[in-house]
């Protein structure tokens, strides 16, 4: 697109690329704000009807679908207070730290094959070290709150978040050593194909380390049962005590775009990313060969493919939040450290050694006939794959790489 | 210049040391159960003292019990426990019946003790759902409030109210029921049996439930004795103690003929325990657990004693019988009288020189006493274990202030 | 509940402890010297028979001066009547002990009543005490930590006194 706006309008390039960044950043951010509202009155109905009620009924007309907007409406004339205590700086900054490490952990997320706001060839990385930046919000909401409701929540998440920070780096790598590269995209690309192309089949450890990653990600975001940095029956409302209004709902809008991020990772690392559990593209011609004839389709179907998982995993953790009760910190503290740490050590060691001695999977050929679909993939968009996805010490046999490291 | 320095290396010796921190827990907290506050003194999550502050429900109501006719203060103890206003009702009539040596008719009794079980019932479910809800689980709460909100409907059928009954009361009932009650409060108890069984899914045998209730708070019979604990939070403990079997003569006559068994553990065992989920083996008779567990068998004994309850009150052919007179002069003396509410033994004294109006009334509230023993159960626990503890002790602050 | 060879017991125990008792009443009551109470507390829950181990309800009453156009046909003397109810929980048994304090100490009005606290016996009698101080005005000696309970801490007065007026105004607020 920048190329566009150079060449056929005959922008300036600093200009372009501005215009191609702010773009690129708007379609984000309304992914965000757009699914907050979709996902909040998802969450009200879903709740409902996991306790047998009806949830907002009228707004809107019918199922209530207006409620979010409505939502949005009464928090933007609410009073804005701020206890007379406060960190008067750092109490308003902190629901924009919040908020803005969750967007810009959007930007590395590959959306579908071309529709990714910057492909980065360390994008896990980044994405993870940029979500664990939305603990900072907390802290500081916490801690320039002048109330100790508050500021318990703030240690309780620094404490939980810290801590869940290592299985979760532990389960993301185990993606990346599979695919040799820690780009999004190539990740995502190498699971083309089948539903058993996709890392969560694999094998049995990376089957495991999914469930260990769902675990800690839901931690990492602060869900039930998981919440306890505003466990309401014990801290009131944790570190958003003192907020209200709009910065309030800033807070809601990072938890809930990092819900849908650590959700769309799992697709991307697990899932299979864009691609749907039935190669539909490459069945029906579009994407096979040379060309790709019908390359927005594509995207489009990929994009949907991914914000269908995404939004599987969102909806699951809802599912999860109104069935369990909370757990105690110390029992969160246990759980990450003896059990889940432990379990995506193991696993690790486990997928490694898979990859040493049974590269193939247990039935040979299999996997051929998935990596010959993706070759083909990879092939016919031969002038859009960056070298990158070339790596060091290559095992030809099944393009796989058992440790790959990028450039 | 030294003086600075000496005050600088002070000041960093001073900062690394951690301080106790004092927290008001309420009056306005969300799992405090209404007005309680709760003054904790804590180092890090860690509480080393906890002290309760009660009052804030306070409404003079055994003031105003001495300037009122006994049947007139019925509303008042609707008020105290308002989760089971049956039961309070039940007690108040029955202290004033005890004085007056007054024996209400067959057909009441069996309807007293149909329509106080059913209330028992329905403050246990309440007592469920709050305590799922200072856990952190939110649906259990509406799966007891839907149960509920039947019972409720029935007794609104019977006396046109839905929380503040005043429905029992001194010499009788104020009403009969109304046509078609008994078939639809069966309905009801039909429907209402299989439910059970998602509450113990739900919280009893939830892996997260068990981890948080299981060995925390454990009260020794030694101590709940001591403190005048009773009710559930005793019979959690493991002592063997319903006043619906042991309590004074006047109130196990109203029991007479009724079978049930007393949910307490006995030589490791529930009675029945084979119907229902098994104990958790971290469990330590006297925990969170059992106390909640003691109220979930409570639910399915009083299910039982409303089927009999039904059953004989059908079958009593005559008349109900009225209620004494507004102002009934009560005999010169004094009496007192405990009942088995859903929260413990409630207990009303009331003293007469000779007039309508008592001379002196006392409510002796369970929860009060069931309360005072929190802040041994909570020494040395996490903060999140204090809504656990508060929560299992089922307590209701209008009963508490009065 | 209890026979005469119990109060011969407690006798022979606390002598000079039982100051009256009233076998005919609907719960039958002993009275008991205000001096020995604590002793006799602490013999009924250790050394009796029956173990009296729970304390269920501990009651002020206010039997107040009466008004003078009235005084004739009352018939009691003015005091406070504090009414102790027991139970064993091994036999069920209960009873009932009263003690007379008077109104005022040393008839001196103001001057709250005095008598032992028995908390050292029952714990639980800890919150009780405290919401007779409260409310009906007995300074329990001997009590751990005797404030209001049900008031506010700086409430003036003994509600549950008969002859209690309800102050003008409370912190700004209006009382009448």
């Amino acid at each position: 697109m920048a190329e566009f706006l150079i060449e056929t309008i005959g922008l300036p390039s600093w200009l372009a690329w501005t215009a191609v960044a702010a773009v690129a950043a708007f379609l984000i951010l309304n992914v965000i704000a757009g699914g907050a509202l979709v996902f909040i009155w998802a969450e009200r109905k879903i709740a409902a009807r996991i306790q047998d009620r009806l949830g907002p009924t009228r707004t809107g007309g019918r199922f209530g679908w207006l409620q979010s907007l409505a939502d949005g409406i009464k928090l933007l004339a609410k009073e804005d207070l701020m206890p007379d205590g406060a960190d008067g700086m750092l109490f308003r900054l902190a629901p924009y730290v919040s908020f803005c490490a969750s967007f810009c952990a959007f930007i590395a997320l590959p959306f579908a094959f071309d529709v990714v706001g910057l492909r980065l060839n360390v994008g896990v990385f980044f994405v993870v070290a940029v979500l664990g930046l939305e603990v900072f919000g907390v802290i500081l909401a916490g801690y320039a709150s002048a109330s100790k409701w508050s500021l318990f929540g703030a240690m309780r998440e620094a404490a939980q978040v810290v801590s869940y920070e290592v299985p979760l780096g532990m389960c993301v790598v185990v993606p990346v050593m599979l695919a040799g590269s820690m780009d999004l995209v190539t990740i995502a690309e190498k699971q083309a194909g089948w539903l058993t192309n996709w890392y969560i089949f694999h094998d049995p450890f990376t089957f495991v380390i999914f469930w260990v990653y769902y675990t800690c990600a839901v931690a990492s975001v602060n869900r039930a049962p998981f919440d306890l940095a505003e466990a309401e029956s014990e801290l009131v409302a944790g570190f958003h005590t003192e907020y209200s209004g709009l910065r309030w709902s800033f807070f809601f809008m990072a938890e809930y775009g990092s819900m849908f991020l650590v959700s769309a990772l799992a697709a991307v690392l697990f899932l299979g990313g864009w691609n749907g559990p039935v190669p539909i593209a490459s069945l029906l011609g579009w994407s096979d060969g040379s060309s790709l004839s019908a390359p927005y389709a594509v995207r489009l179907l990929g994009c949907a493919n991914l914000m269908g998982k995404a939004t599987a995993g969102v909806l699951v953790m809802m599912w999860i939040r109104w069935t369990l009760p909370r757990l105690r910190i110390d029992q969160v503290m246990t759980t990450c450290l003896k059990y889940c740490t432990p379990i995506a050590a193991l696993m690790f060691a486990g997928v490694m050694l898979w990859q040493l001695f049974l590269p193939g999977g247990l039935v040979p050929g299999s996997r051929h006939q998935a990596a010959a679909v993706r070759e083909a993939w990879l092939e016919g968009r031969g002038d859009r794959v960056p070298s990158t996805n070339v790596p060091l010490g290559v095992v030809p046999a099944t393009s796989r790489q058992v440790v790959g490291v990028s450039q | 210049m030294s003086q600075l320095l000496d005050d600088d290396q002070r000041i960093i010796e001073f900062d690394v040391r951690t301080d106790e921190m004092l927290v008001n827990m309420g009056p306005q907290h969300p799992s405090t159960h209404g007005v309680l506050r709760l003054v904790l003194r804590t180092d890090g999550e860690i509480v080393s003292e906890m002290e309760p502050h009660i009052g804030y429900l306070h409404r003079c109501a055994e003031k105003i019990g001495e300037n009122l006719t006994a049947r007139q203060w019925i509303p008042y103890t609707d008020r105290m426990d308002y989760l089971a206003a049956m039961n309070m009702n039940l007690g108040w009539s029955l202290a004033v019946e005890k004085l007056l040596r007054y024996e209400v008719s067959e057909k009441a009794r069996h309807l007293r003790v149909l329509i106080a079980e059913l209330n028992r019932i329905a403050s246990h479910l309440v007592g469920m759902g709050a305590y799922g809800l200072d856990l952190g689980t939110f649906s259990p709460f509406l799966y007891a409030f839907r149960e509920r909100e039947k019972i409720l409907d029935l007794f609104e059928e019977a006396c046109g109210a839905r929380l503040t009954y005043s429905y029992i009361t001194v010499g009788g009932l104020t009403a009969d029921l109304p046509p078609g009650w008994l078939e639809r409060c069966e309905q009801f108890l039909d429907q209402f049996e299989p439910v059970i069984r998602e509450y113990h899914t739900l919280l009893t045998t939830n892996a997260i439930f068990v981890k948080r209730t299981a060995g925390i708070g454990v009260l020794s019979p030694e101590m709940a004795i001591d403190y005048g604990c009773t009710g559930p939070v005793l019979r959690g403990s493991g002592v063997d103690i319903d006043l619906r079997r042991d309590g004074e003569s006047i109130y196990t006559a109203m029991y007479d003929g009724y079978a049930f068994e007393v949910a307490v553990m006995k030589d490791g065992h529930y009675p029945r325990d084979h119907e229902y989920p098994a104990v958790p083996t971290d469990a330590v008779l006297g925990d969170c657990w059992h106390r909640f567990f003691v109220r979930m068998l409570e639910v399915v004994q009083s299910m039982d004693l409303v089927r009999q309850a039904i059953d004989r009150y059908s079958q009593c052919k005559g008349p109900l019988g009225e209620p004494l007179k507004l102002a009934e002069k009560l005999p010169a003396g004094d009496a007192y009288l405990e009942t088995e509410c859903p929260k413990g033994q409630m207990g009303f004294y009331l003293v007469s020189e000779g007039a309508a109006i008592p001379w002196r009334v006392r409510a002796r509230s369970s929860s009060f006493s069931n309360l005072a023993v929190a802040p041994e159960l909570c020494r040395g626990c996490l903060i999140a274990d204090v809504p656990a503890v508060v929560g299992s002790l089922d307590i209701v602050m209008g009963e508490i202030d009065r | 509940m209890q026979g005469s060879d119990f109060v011969g017991q407690l006798e022979a125990a606390v002598p000079g402890a039982v100051v009256g008792q009233t076998m005919e009443a609907i719960d039958p009551w002993l009275e008991i010297a205000p001096e020995k109470l604590l002793e006799t507390c602490r013999w009924l829950k250790e050394s009796c028979g029956i173990k009296f181990d729970g304390l269920q309800c501990i009651t002020a009453v206010d039997w107040c001066e009466p008004d003078p156009k009235k005084a004739a046909k009352v018939s009691w003397e003015p005091h406070t009547e504090l009414v102790y109810h027991l139970w064993s929980t091994a036999s069920r048994a209960s009873l009932v002990l009263k003690t007379k304090l008077p109104r005022w100490q040393n008839d001196e009005p103001g001057q709250i009543p005095e008598v032992a606290s028995v908390t050292s016996v029952w714990r639980g009698a800890d919150w009780h005490e405290r919401e007779v101080y409260d409310l009906s005005g007995v300074n329990f000696v001997g009590h751990p930590d005797l404030r209001r309970i049900l008031c506010p801490e700086d409430w003036e007065g003994y509600p549950l006194r008969k002859d209690y007026v309800m102050p003008l105004e409370y912190h700004g607020m209006r009382g009448r």
